[in-house]
C-alpha cells in the first residue's frame, strides 16, 4: 500500500503538492498560538494600514492588527469549522446511507425522498436561514455546514453498499453468523471508506468556503475573532482606496486551501481508482 | 493462394507497474478462407490478446512488440487508425463475450443494425432498416419485425448474442473472431447460438476464429484448435487428433483435467496430485436405509412480487449424503440454496433439518441459532466471496469468533488446520484477497466454510469461476473432505459432468420446480424427462481416445 502511495505521487507531482499543502496548513491550524509574530487581537493605531513591510510581513489592518497573525490565527478556527461539520455529515451520512442502500426497501425510498427534498433548496441559502435562526455561534455555523453535506455522504454511502450488498463476502458474513447490522459496520463500512475519503477531501474545501462565505456576509462568526471570510469583509472596505492587502491575503489562504483539498480528493481518487492499478 | 490471415512471431507487451508484461510470446498461425480455428487456455494464456491484437483493439497498456499480422497479405500491425477503421466489421469483426454490455443500452437494436450497415455503405435509412430485419431474420430471432425496434435490455442474454452475430455479420467480413461468445449463457443457449454461428459462418464462407476455455466447443465447432499456454502456442491440431493423442504435457494436463461424460473424479488429475485423490467416489457406502434424514424440505416456495423463483420444491438428504441440484439460470437452484442456507426466507413451505424446523426462524435472527454453524455455504465466484479488506487469516477465522469459542491460540490452530486441510499453504495465510489467484481465494472459501465443523454444505457452483485445471483440484479436495467429515454436500451447478462426479443423487430443476430426480448414473445414463434430456444433449463434449476414428 505505501508502495503504491509512493508510486502514485510520483506519478502525480500536483497531488503530491496539494497533500503537502493540506498537511501544511493543518499543522499551521494546530500550533497557530505558537506560530503568529503578533497578538492577532490587540490593536495598535499609530500603525493602522500599513502596506505590507520586513515587520509586518502581510501588512496591518484598520486597527493596526499584524495581518499576517491573523490569518494565520483564522487557519485554526476555518478548519476546525470545516473539519467537525465534515466530520459530523461523514459519520452520519455514512451510517444512514449504508443501513438504507443494504436494506432497500421502504426505508430507502422514504430517506432517499427526504435526502431530495434537502437538496432541492438552495444549499447556501439554507445554510443561511439555519445560522440566522439558530444564533450567530461557530456552532451553528458547523451544524449549518453539516446538515447541508449531509445528503451527499447518504446518497454516496448508499450508492457504494447498494453494488456490494450482493456480493459473495456479504453473504458470507452472514452464513459465519453476523446479524444485519454487523455486516453493514464491520464489513460494508470499511469497504466504502476509501471511497469517502475522496468524497471528504473535496468537500472539505466546499466547507471552508461555506463557513467563509457565512462569515463574510455577517452570519456566524463576529469580529475582532479572526476568520478568513471576515478579514476579506473588513479589507473589502479599504479596497477603493488601494489598500490591497487587507484582501489579497486572506483571500489567497482560502483560495490556495481551498485548492490543496480539492487537488487532494482528485488525486485520492485516482490512488482509489483500480484502473490505475494495472 | 496465400491465406486470409497469417500471424508471424507476434508478440504484445503490456506495460504495468511492475515493468512490461509479455502477454504473447511470439505465436504463429495462419488461417485460410472459410476455415474454422479454434484458440483454447486458460485464463492469462493469451487468446484473447490474439485475437484484440488481430483487430487491433489493445488497450491503451497493449503495444504490438514483434511480428506480423497479415489480413489478405496486408500487414494490419502497421495500418492507420483511419485504415483500420475500414477493415473493422467490413472485413474482420468480432463477437464480445458479454453481449449485454457490447451492445448499446440506449439504442434499439435495429438502429445498432443500421449503424453497422452505414458505417460501411452508403445506405438510405430504409435501406438499412430492411437489411436489418434480413440479418435478424438470419440470425433466427423470433418476431423479428418487432426486435428491431427493442432495446437490448428487454432481450435475454441469448437473444442480445444473436444480435451481436447479427451485428458481425452485417458487412459480410471474411473473418469472424468470437471471443468466449457462449460464456454466461445456459447449455442450450450455447447450443443454439454456437449451431447458428457454424451455419452462418458455413454459408457465407465466412473464416472463424473461436476463442474459448471449454474443449468441448472448440472440438465441436472447430476445423483445428490451437491450444496456448503463457502467451505461447504450445500445439496445433485438428481436433479428433489432438484430444485424442495430446503431444504437448500441457495439453495433456489440460485434456485429462476437462470432465467429459464418463470421467470419474478420480480421471481429472490435477497440477498438483492432492494426497488421497485416488480413492475413487464409489468406494464410500451409501448410509444405511434407517438412517434419519438430515435435512428435509418441503413444498418450498419463495416468492420475488408476483412471480415464483422457488415454486414447490421438496427434497430430503440423509448425513453424509451429496445431492445435485442442477438446472440453467432462472431454475431456482440459487435462491433454494440461499433459503435452505437461511439466508432468506422462504415464502411458504417447511425446512426441515435434523428433525428442528429451521425455516420458521427468520433469516435476520438465524445467525444466533445454534444451527448456523452446523450449515454452511461455499460461494460461487472466490474473486467477490472474500472481504477485500480481511487476511485469509481472518476470512476463515471470522466465523470461528462468531460462531464458536474458540480464542486465542486455539483459534489459530483452528484456522491453520482449516487452511492445510483446503490445501492453502501456510505461508499465504496473512496474505490479502487481491494479492491471491482465483484458485487459492477459492480454497480460503473452503477453509472458511469448514473450519466450524458443520454437517452438511452448500456449494453453490464452486467451480464455475475457476480454470479446469484448477477446479479438478478443488473437485478432488472437496470430496476428499466430505469422506473425511461425513459431510453432506448440495451441491448446485449448471456443469452436467461436474454434478455427475460429485453427486450420489441429482435433481433436475426448471423454473422453480423439479423435473427429474434420481441417482446420478441412472439419471445422466437414461434421463427420464425431456428437459433432462435437452440438458444433456446440450453439453460439447470430446472423447479423448474415441473420436479419432470418426475424424480419421
Amino acid at each position: 500500500m505505501l508502495g503504491h502511495l509512493g508510486w502514485v505521487l510520483r506519478r502525480n507531482p500536483l497531488t503530491a503538492l496539494a497533500s503537502a499543502g493540506a498537511l501544511v496548513l493543518c499543522l499551521v491550524a494546530a500550533f497557530s498560538p505558537w506560530l503568529t509574530p503578533y497578538d492577532p487581537i490587540a490593536s495598535d493605531v499609530p500603525i493602522a494600514l500599513q502596506p505590507p513591510s520586513a515587520a509586518h510581513w502581510a501588512g496591518t489592518d484598520q486597527l493596526g492588527r499584524d495581518l499576517l497573525s491573523r490569518i494565520i490565527a483564522a487557519t485554526r478556527l476555518d478548519l476546525a469549522i470545516a473539519l467537525s461539520a465534515v466530520g459530523f455529515s461523514f459519520v452520519v451520512g455514512a451510517v444512514i446511507g449504508s443501513f438504507c442502500g443494504y436494506a432497500g426497501g421502504k426505508l430507502d425510498r422514504a430517506v432517499g425522498r427526504l435526502v431530495d427534498v434537502l437538496m432541492a433548496f438552495p444549499l447556501f441559502v439554507l445554510a443561511m436561514a439555519m445560522v440566522a435562526a439558530l444564533g450567530n455561534r461557530v456552532e451553528n455555523i458547523v451544524v449549518a455546514t453539516a446538515l447541508i453535506n449531509l445528503p451527499f455522504y447518504i446518497r454516496f454511502a448508499r450508492a457504494e453498499v447498494n453494488v456490494r450488498r450482493d456480493l459473495g463476502w456479504v453473504e458470507a458474513a452472514r452464513a459465519a453468523g453476523e446479524s444485519h447490522a454487523a455486516v453493514v459496520l464491520r464489513y460494508l463500512l470499511p469497504n466504502i471508506l476509501p471511497a469517502m475519503a475522496v468524497q471528504i477531501s473535496l468537500n472539505l474545501g466546499w466547507a471552508i468556503l461555506n463557513a467563509a462565505g457565512l462569515s463574510f456576509i455577517g452570519l456566524g462568526v463576529r469580529p475582532p475573532t479572526p476568520e478568513w471570510g471576515i478579514l476579506v469583509a473588513e479589507g473589502a472596505r479599504f479596497i477603493t482606496t488601494g489598500k490591497w492587502w487587507l484582501v489579497a491575503f486572506p483571500g489567497l489562504a482560502l483560495m490556495l486551501s481551498v485548492l490543496c483539498f480539492n487537488l487532494m480528493g482528485d488525486g485520492l481518487r485516482d490512488i482509489l481508482d483500480p484502473r490505475q492499478r494495472t | 493462394m496465400s491465406p486470409l490471415l497469417r500471424i508471424e512471431n507476434l508478440s504484445v507487451t503490456f506495460a504495468t507497474r511492475a515493468g512490461p508484461v509479455e502477454a504473447l510470446r511470439g505465436i504463429d498461425l495462419t488461417l485460410g478462407a472459410g476455415q474454422t480455428l479454434g484458440i483454447v487456455g486458460e485464463s492469462g494464456s493469451g487468446k484473447s490478446v490474439t485475437a484484440f491484437a488481430t483487430t487491433r483493439l489493445l488497450d491503451r497498456a497493449g503495444r504490438i512488440a514483434g511480428g506480423r499480422i497479415l489480413f489478405k497479405g496486408q500487414d494490419v500491425s502497421r495500418l492507420s487508425a483511419k485504415e483500420m477503421q475500414g477493415l473493422h466489421g467490413a472485413a474482420i469483426s468480432m463477437i464480445f463475450q458479454n453481449p449485454r454490455a457490447a451492445l448499446n443500452p440506449i439504442r434499439t437494436v435495429g438502429l445498432q443494425l443500421a449503424d453497422a450497415l452505414r458505417a460501411h455503405r452508403d445506405l438510405s435509412a430504409a435501406a438499412a432498416r430492411a437489411r436489418a430485419l434480413g440479418l435478424l431474420n438470419a440470425v433466427l430471432i423470433r418476431d423479428p419485425e418487432r426486435r428491431l425496434d427493442a432495446y437490448p435490455h428487454e432481450l435475454s442474454g441469448g437473444m442480445c448474442q444473436r444480435v451481436m452475430i447479427a451485428l458481425a455479420i452485417a458487412c459480410e467480413p471474411a473473418l469472424l473472431i468470437a471471443d468466449e461468445p457462449t460464456t454466461g449463457l445456459d447449455v442450450t443457449t450455447q447450443k443454439t447460438v454456437m449451431d447458428l454461428l457454424a451455419r452462418i459462418t458455413a454459408e457465407r464462407g465466412m473464416a472463424m476464429i473461436l476463442i474459448t476455455h471449454d474443449l468441448g466447443l472448440a472440438a465441436q465447432y472447430c476445423g483445428r484448435v490451437a491450444v496456448m499456454e503463457r502467451g505461447r502456442l504450445v500445439e496445433e491440431a485438428a481436433p479428433g487428433r489432438l484430444f485424442a493423442h495430446p503431444q504437448h504435457p500441457y495439453t495433456k494436463r489440460l485434456v485429462a483435467a476437462s470432465p467429459t461424460p464418463n470421467s470419474t473424479l478420480a480421471d481429472l488429475v490435477g497440477e498438483m496430485r492432492p494426497a488421497g485423490a485416488g480413492i475413487p467416489a464409489a468406494a464410500r457406502p451409501a448410509p444405511p436405509r434407517g438412517t434419519p434424514l438430515l435435512l428435509e424440505v418441503r413444498d418450498l416456495v419463495k416468492r420475488y412480487g408476483s412471480a415464483a423463483a422457488v415454486d414447490g420444491i421438496s427434497l430430503t438428504m440423509r448425513p453424509g449424503e451429496s445431492l445435485g441440484l442442477v438446472g440453467e439460470s432462472g431454475s431456482g437452484k440459487s435462491t433454494t440454496s440461499r433459503l435452505i442456507c437461511r439466508l432468506i426466507d422462504p415464502s411458504e413451505g417447511t425446512i426441515l433439518f435434523d428433525g428442528q424446523s429451521i425455516g420458521t426462524v427468520p433469516a435476520r435472527d438465524f445467525h444466533r441459532s445454534e444451527l448456523r454453524r452446523a450449515i454452511q455455504i461455499v460461494f460461487q465466484d472466490p474473486n467477490d466471496s472474500l472481504n477485500p479488506r480481511f487476511s485469509a487469516f481472518d476470512s476463515i477465522a471470522q466465523p470461528l469468533r462468531r460462531l464458536t469459542d474458540l480464542r486465542g491460540a486455539a483459534l489459530r490452530a483452528r484456522v491453520m488446520e482449516s487452511a492445510e486441510r483446503s490445501g492453502l499453504p501456510p505461508n499465504l495465510i496473512d496474505r490479502f484477497p487481491h494479492q491471491l489467484s482465483g484458485g487459492q481465494k477459492a480454497r480460503i472459501g473452503i477453509a472458511r466454510a469448514i473450519a466450524v465443523r458443520p454437517r452438511f454444505l452448500i456449494l453453490d457452483e464452486p467451480t464455475a469461476a475457476l480454470d479446469v485445471s484448477v477446479q479438478a483440484m478443488i473437485l478432488h479436495l472437496l470430496d476428499r473432505l466430505r469422506r473425511e467429515d461425513d459431510l453432506a454436500f448440495l451441491f448446485v451447478s449448471h456443469d452436467l459432468n461436474v454434478v455427475r462426479m460429485m453427486c450420489d443423487r441429482t435433481i433436475v430443476l426448471q423454473n422453480g420446480r423439479v423435473v427429474e430426480e434420481g441417482a446420478s448414473d441412472t439419471l445422466f445414463a437414461r434421463p427420464q424427462s425431456a428437459y433432462a434430456r435437452e440438458l444433456l444433449a446440450a453439453i460439447p463434449h470430446f472423447e479423448p481416445g474415441a473420436s479419432l476414428a470418426a475424424t480419421a
